[in-house]
C-alpha cells in the first residue's frame, strides 16, 4: 500500500500544510506535526504502518521516524484508549493532591496508570510531565485540552463528557 | 604563520592547526592521545560519550575535545587532575550498565572500552542497582549483536547516515531506555554493512561467521588485497592454526580509507567450502583417481600434447579468470604462445569484440580514485558501480555529499543508488546505444565511426539535459563505462559513442575494470592479440566469443566455473563437450567439473599464494601468502612453471613471483595509459531484438567462485535472485501479476520461476541476473528470451 491509501487524505492535507512552512530540503521539520497528524487519524496510536507512511510522504527513511515517535511520549505506539489522560504527578502537583487525582481516576475506571478502559475509550497515560502549568495544580491534559485546580468532582464532569 | 592557522597549546606542548578544526583532530595529528568513543575521523561529530573531556583553561567546566574548536591562544591539558578526573568519571558512568564480563565477550581482547577502562576505570562502582538488559537483535547473516554492551555512542547510527546511505540502524526510545536497533525486525542490508563491526567501540556489534572463533591476540595478521572487484581494497586476513579466521579492512586513504564492503569482509568463508580442491585428481576410464602432482601433470601434458598432435596447436586454448594474480596471468598467456597458441581469454563475460585490437593498453579509470571526489558531473554508461565496485560508489556518495555532483546513468534499469541522480535514461540493450547516440547529438559530437548513428539520433529533454550537465562540467566530468557496458552486446558502439561524448566535452573516459585484476590481465597479456606490455601478437588467436563458437580440442581452464562466470553458459558447456582433452586448474573441484574435465589440479586460494593485482587506477600491490596452501594445493604461479618446465617450454627460470612480476613490470615499463579509442575503430552491428529481451547484470555475491560459496554472504538479501523481474506494462500486456509463476525459455533451456513487477525496468525486458541457478544453462544476457506464464 501506498501512503496515500493509509494516510487519509485530511492527514495528507495536514501534513502538506506543516511541509509548506518548512525549506524543501527540510522536509523532516515536519515530521513531529506530520505524526501527530497520523496519530490523530487512527484515534489516539500510531502503528508501523503508519509511520512507514508518514516517512515516505516526507521521504525519510523509516528509522528516523521511528527513532522520534519513540523518543517523544505524545506518540503511543500501542493500542490506546481513544482519549488520552495525562495527569501530571510532578513535585508542584503532587504538592497539591495529584496523587487523590490518580487515585480516584484509576478507582472511577477500574484500571491503572498506563492501562486503557476496555470499551477503549480512556487511557490513563503514565507520568506525562511536566506539562508547564504549575501555577494551577494539580492538573491534567485530555487530549489536546488542560483542565487545571482539579478536584475528583470536577474529574467526574469532565470524565463523564467525553466521547 | 597564515592567516588559517591558529597557535594554542596542549600539554605545554605549542601546536597549530587550520583554524575551526576540533581540538581531538590536532591533537591526534600531534600524536597527543585522548580517551574517546564516539568520535571517528570518518563520521560527525556526535559529541555524547563525553569521554574526550579535557581541562580547557578559563573554561568553567571541562570541554568535549572532539567538539571544541581550537582557538587562538588556547591552553589545554589532558592530564591535569580537572581533566583525568572528568574522563574518569564519565567511564564510571558509561560502566553502569555495560556488563563487566570482558572473557565472555567476542570484543575481548580488542576492545576500545575495555583498553580504556584498564586507563580511567575505577575497581569499584558507586553503582549497586540492577544493570539494564538490552535483548538481541537478528539483524541478518552477517552481524551479530549484543546490545547490553551497546554504550550508545552512535557510531553505527551514522555510519549508515553518512557513510553508507542507508539509514537502517537508530536510537529508539530515550533517556536509559535508549536502544540502538532496526526497531522492527529488519535484517541490516547495506552492502557495507560490515564497518560497523569495525568502529563499534564496544562488543556490541561483533562479527557473526567468526564469533568466539579465537582471540584477537591468538591471531596472526597478514596484508592482502582484496580479490573481488577493481577498487583492490586493502585487507588484512587474520589467521588462527594455519586458516583464515576473518578479513578486515586496512587503512589506506588513497583506496579504501579505512572501510571494505562486505563482500571483501566475508568471502573468506567460502576458502574451506566441502568442495575445495586440496588433491591432484586424474579421470582414468570414466574414474576420478586422487594422485600425486607428478602423475598428474604428467597426464595433463600428455593429453595436451596428444590433442596437439593430432590436430594442430591452434587447437589448444585457454580460458582464464579476471581475478588471476598479474603472476597467474602472465606465465599461463607466455605457457600457452610458448606452445604456440594465441588462444587465450580472460574478457570470460564480454561478447563484443570488434574493436579489440583498438582498445586501451588496460582499462581503468584515467585518475586516481581519490579524484573521484572532486568530479561535478559523472555519466554511469551500463554501470551497477553500487554493487559492482561499493567503494567507487561510496566516493560518488562523497562528492555527492561535499558537492551535489550530478550523476546520470544511461542503464537496463533503475537501480537503487546511494545517492541523487540527477537523469537516469532506461532502456533495453539497443535503447542504451540510442540514448547514448542521443547524448552525443546533444552535446555536438562527431566521430567517424559513429556520425551515422550520432546524425541518425533522435534528441530528447533527457539527453539534452545529460549533455548540458557534462558540457558545464567539462573536465571536471567523467564518464565511467561499468560492467555493464563491457558485457554488452554493442560495447564497441557504446565506447566508441562514449569517446565522441568525452572528447567533445572535455570529459575524461573511464572503465570501471570489471573484476579484481582485469587491469592486470590485459597488461599480462591474457588476451588473444596482445603480448604484455600492451605490444600486439604475432598473429591473434581466438577471443573467448570465437571459442565458443568454434570450440578447441584442448582446452585449459584456470580458476573459472564457465557455467557461471562465462557470458554464454549454454555455448561454454558445449564447448567443454566438444574438446577432448580438458585440464581444470581451480580452487574447487565440482560435479560439474568432474562431468567435463579430465585432470583437476588443485590451486591455491588468495589467501595462500604470493601475487600483484593491478586495480582501477592502474596500482599495483603485490601481497604474500597468509597461510599455507590448504592441502596439496600450489599457487598458480607455480603450477604453470612446473607445467612449462616439464613441457620443456623456455624462460621458465622463475625463483618466485616476485621475479613474474618484475619481468612483466619491465615489459610495461614505457607504457603511457590513454583510454582514448581511434575514431576509426570498427563498431559492431546494431541488432533489434523482436519480442522480449533479457537484461541483467551479474549480482555482488555471485561474481566469482569464491563469493559464491560464502554461506552468510548467499544468505544476504543481495544474493536472493531465484526470480525474474519484468515492468508492469509488459505485466498487463502478458496478463501477469507480482508473485505469478512464469516458465522462461533461453537457448532451447526451461526454468520455472517467480516474476516480480518492477517498473525501474523498461518495456519488453526480462530482468534474469547472469551466474545465478536459474541462468546457469541459458544463453547470454542482453539477448532474446520467452517468457509466459506457467
Amino acid at each position: 500500500m501506498t501512503d496515500e491509501q493509509i494516510l487519509s487524505a485530511h492527514t495528507l492535507e495536514e501534513i502538506a500544510e506543516w511541509e509548506s512552512r518548512y525549506p524543501p530540503e527540510h522536509k523532516k521539520s515536519a515530521l513531529l506535526a506530520a505524526l501527530n497528524a497520523a496519530q490523530h487519524q487512527n484515534k489516539g496510536f500510531l502503528t508501523v504502518a503508519l509511520m512507514d507512511a508518514v516517512a515516505e510522504k516526507l521521504e525519510l527513511s523509516k528509522i528516523e521516524v521511528y527513532e522520534v515517535a519513540s523518543f517523544y511520549s505524545m506518540y503511543e505506539l500501542n493500542p490506546v484508549g481513544r482519549n488520552n489522560i495525562a495527569v501530571c504527578t510532578n513535585v508542584c502537583c503532587m504538592l497539591m493532591g495529584s496523587d487523590t487525582i490518580v487515585d480516584h481516576l484509576e478507582k472511577k475506571l477500574g484500571i491503572k496508570m498506563g492501562e486503557s478502559t476496555e470499551d477503549g475509550r480512556i487511557y490513563l497515560k503514565v507520568e506525562e510531565e511536566c506539562l508547564a502549568a504549575c501555577a494551577g495544580g494539580p492538573m491534567m491534559q485530555v487530549n489536546h485540552k488542560y483542565y487545571t485546580e482539579l478536584t475528583p468532582e470536577k474529574v467526574d464532569e469532565i470524565i463523564d463528557g467525553l466521547d | 604563520m597564515s592567516d588559517d592557522q591558529v597557535t594554542f597549546t596542549v600539554d605545554d606542548v605549542e601546536l597549530s592547526a587550520p583554524k575551526g578544526s576540533m581540538l581531538i583532530q590536532a591533537t591526534d595529528k600531534a600524536g597527543i592521545h585522548i580517551p574517546r568513543f564516539c568520535y571517528h575521523d570518518k563520521l560527525s561529530v556526535a559529541a555524547n560519550c563525553r569521554m574526550c573531556l579535557v581541562d580547557v583553561e578559563k573554561a568553567p567546566k571541562p570541554m568535549p575535545a572532539c567538539a571544541t574548536p581550537i582557538m587562538e591562544g588556547m591552553v589545554v591539558h589532558t592530564k591535569s587532575a580537572k581533566a583525568v578526573e572528568a574522563q574518569k568519571s564519565v567511564m564510571e558512568f558509561l560502566l553502569i550498565n555495560h556488563p563487566l564480563d570482558c572473557p565472555i565477550c567476542d570484543q575481548g581482547g580488542e576492545c576500545e572500552l575495555q583498553d580504556l577502562s584498564v586507563a580511567y576505570g575505577g575497581d569499584k562502582s558507586q553503582y549497586t542497582d540492577i544493570k539494564r538488559v538490552v535483548f538481541d537483535k537478528d539483524i541478518g547473516p552477517l552481524i551479530q549483536t549484543e546490545l547490553t554492551r551497546c554504550i550508545q555512542c552512535t557510531r553505527c547510527v551514522r555510519f549508515g547516515e553518512e557513510i553508507a546511505g542507508m539509514r537502517e540502524l537508530g536510537m529508539t526510545d530515550r533517556g536509559d531506555r535508549a536502544v540502538i536497533g532496526t526497531f522492527i525486525a529488519k535484517s541490516v542490508d547495506s552492502e557495507m554493512s560490515g564497518n560497523v563491526i569495525d568502529i563499534c567501540p564496544v562488543g556490541a556489534l561483533t562479527a557473526k561467521p567468526s564469533r568466539f572463533t579465537g582471540r584477537a591476540w591468538e591471531m596472526q595478521q597478514h596484508a592482502a588485497v582484496s580479490p573481488h572487484d577493481s577498487v583492490g581494497s586493502n585487507l588484512y586476513i587474520h589467521t588462527l592454526d594455519g586458516k583464515v579466521n576473518r578479513v578486515v579492512p586496512r587503512a589506506n586513504e588513497s583506496i579504501n580509507e579505512v572501510w571494505i564492503s562486505d563482500r571483501d569482509r566475508f568471502s573468506y568463508q567460502g576458502l574451506y567450502s566441502d568442495d575445495r580442491a586440496t588433491r591432484p585428481m586424474i579421470k582414468l576410464k570414466g574414474e576420478w583417481v586422487e594422485t600425486d602432482w607428478n602423475t598428474a601433470l604428467q597426464y595433463a601434458i600428455d593429453g595436451l600434447q596428444l590433442v596437439i598432435k593430432e590436430n594442430s596447436v591452434n587447437e589448444l586454448a585457454c580460458w582464464i579468470s579476471p581475478n588471476a594474480t598479474l603472476e597467474e596471468h602472465y606465465l599461463t598467456q607466455k605457457l600457452i604462445r610458448g606452445l604456440g597458441s594465441n588462444n587465450i581469454d580472460h574478457r570470460l563475460r564480454q561478447t563484443d569484440f570488434t574493436d579489440q585490437s583498438f582498445a586501451p593498453v588496460m582499462p581503468w579509470i584515467g585518475k586516481d580514485i581519490e579524484s573521484i571526489e572532486r568530479l561535478e558531473a559523472i555519466l554511469l554508461v551500463g554501470s551497477h558501480v553500487r554493487k559492482e565496485q561499493p567503494l567507487i560508489a561510496h566516493r560518488f556518495r562523497k562528492a555527492f555529499r561535499h558537492h551535489q555532483v550530478k550523476i546520470s546513468a544511461v542503464n537496463p534499469r533503475k537501480f537503487k543508488w546511494r545517492f541523487k541522480t540527477s537523469h537516469e535514461l532506461i532502456s533495453s540493450a539497443e535503447g542504451m546505444v540510442e540514448n547514448l547516440a542521443g547524448i552525443a547529438k546533444a552535446v555536438g559530437a562527431d566521430q567517424a565511426n559513429v556520425s551515422a548513428l550520432i546524425s541518425a539520433a533522435s534528441v530528447d529533454e533527457g539527453h539534452k539535459a545529460i549533455a548540458e550537465e557534462l558540457t558545464t562540467a567539462g573536465e571536471a566530468a567523467t564518464i565511467f563505462m561499468g560492467n555493464i557496458a563491457a558485457q554488452h552486446p554493442q560495447f564497441s558502439v557504446l565506447r566508441a559513442l562514449s569517446h565522441a561524448i568525452a572528447k567533445q566535452t572535455g570529459a575524461t573516459l573511464a572503465y570501471l575494470p570489471e573484476a579484481a585484476n582485469t587491469a592486470g590481465a590485459w597488461l599480462a597479456g591474457s588476451v588473444p592479440h596482445r603480448f604484455a606490455g600492451g605490444s600486439k601478437a604475432n598473429s591473434t588467436g581466438a577471443n573467448i566469443s570465437e571459442m565458443l563458437a568454434s570450440p578447441k580440442k584442448a582446452l585449459i581452464t584456470f580458476n573459472i566455473e564457465p557455467e557461471f562466470d562465462v557470458a554464454n553458459p549454454a555455448q561454454a558447456m558445449d564447448a567443454m563437450d566438444a574438446a577432448d582433452f580438458k585440464i581444470v586448474i581451480n580452487n574447487y573441484a565440482t560435479e560439474a567439473m568432474k562431468e567435463y574435465a579430465d585432470v583437476i589440479l588443485p590451486l591455491s586460494a588468495f589467501s595462500e599464494t604470493s601475487g600483484t593485482y593491478v586495480n582501477a587506477e592502474g596500482f599495483w600491490q603485490s601481497f604474500k601468502g597468509a597461510v599455507s596452501p590448504l592441502g596439496e594445493s600450489r599457487p598458480g604461479w607455480k603450477i604453470i612453471r612446473v607445467l612449462a618446465n616439464l613441457m620443456k617450454v623456455d624462460g621458465f627460470d622463475y625463483m618466485s613471483s616476485e621475479d613474474v612480476r618484475n619481468e612483466v613490470k619491465e615489459q610495461c615499463r614505457e607504457l603511457q595509459l590513454d583510454n582514448s579509442i581511434s575514431v576509426d575503430a570498427p563498431i559492431a552491428n546494431i541488432s533489434k531484438t523482436d519480442g522480449l529481451q533479457r537484461v541483467g547484470d551479474v549480482s555482488l555475491y555471485s561474481v566469482d567462485s569464491l563469493v559464491r560459496r560464502s554461506t552468510p554472504l548467499q544468505l544476504t538479501k543481495d544474493a536472493d535472485h531465484n526470480h525474474a523481474a519484468i515492468n508492469s506494462t509488459l505485466a498487463a500486456k502478458l496478463k501477469l501479476e507480482d508473485g505469478d509463476r512464469v516458465s522462461i525459455t533461453q537457448s532451447g533451456h526451461c526454468e520455472l520461476t517467480d516474476i516480480r513487477i518492477d517498473n525501474a525496468l523498461a518495456d519488453d525486458c526480462v530482468w534474469l541476473p547472469a551466474a545465478e541457478e536459474l541462468s546457469v544453462q541459458m544463453g547470454t544476457t542482453y539477448s532474446p528470451i520467452e517468457l509466459e506464464k506457467a
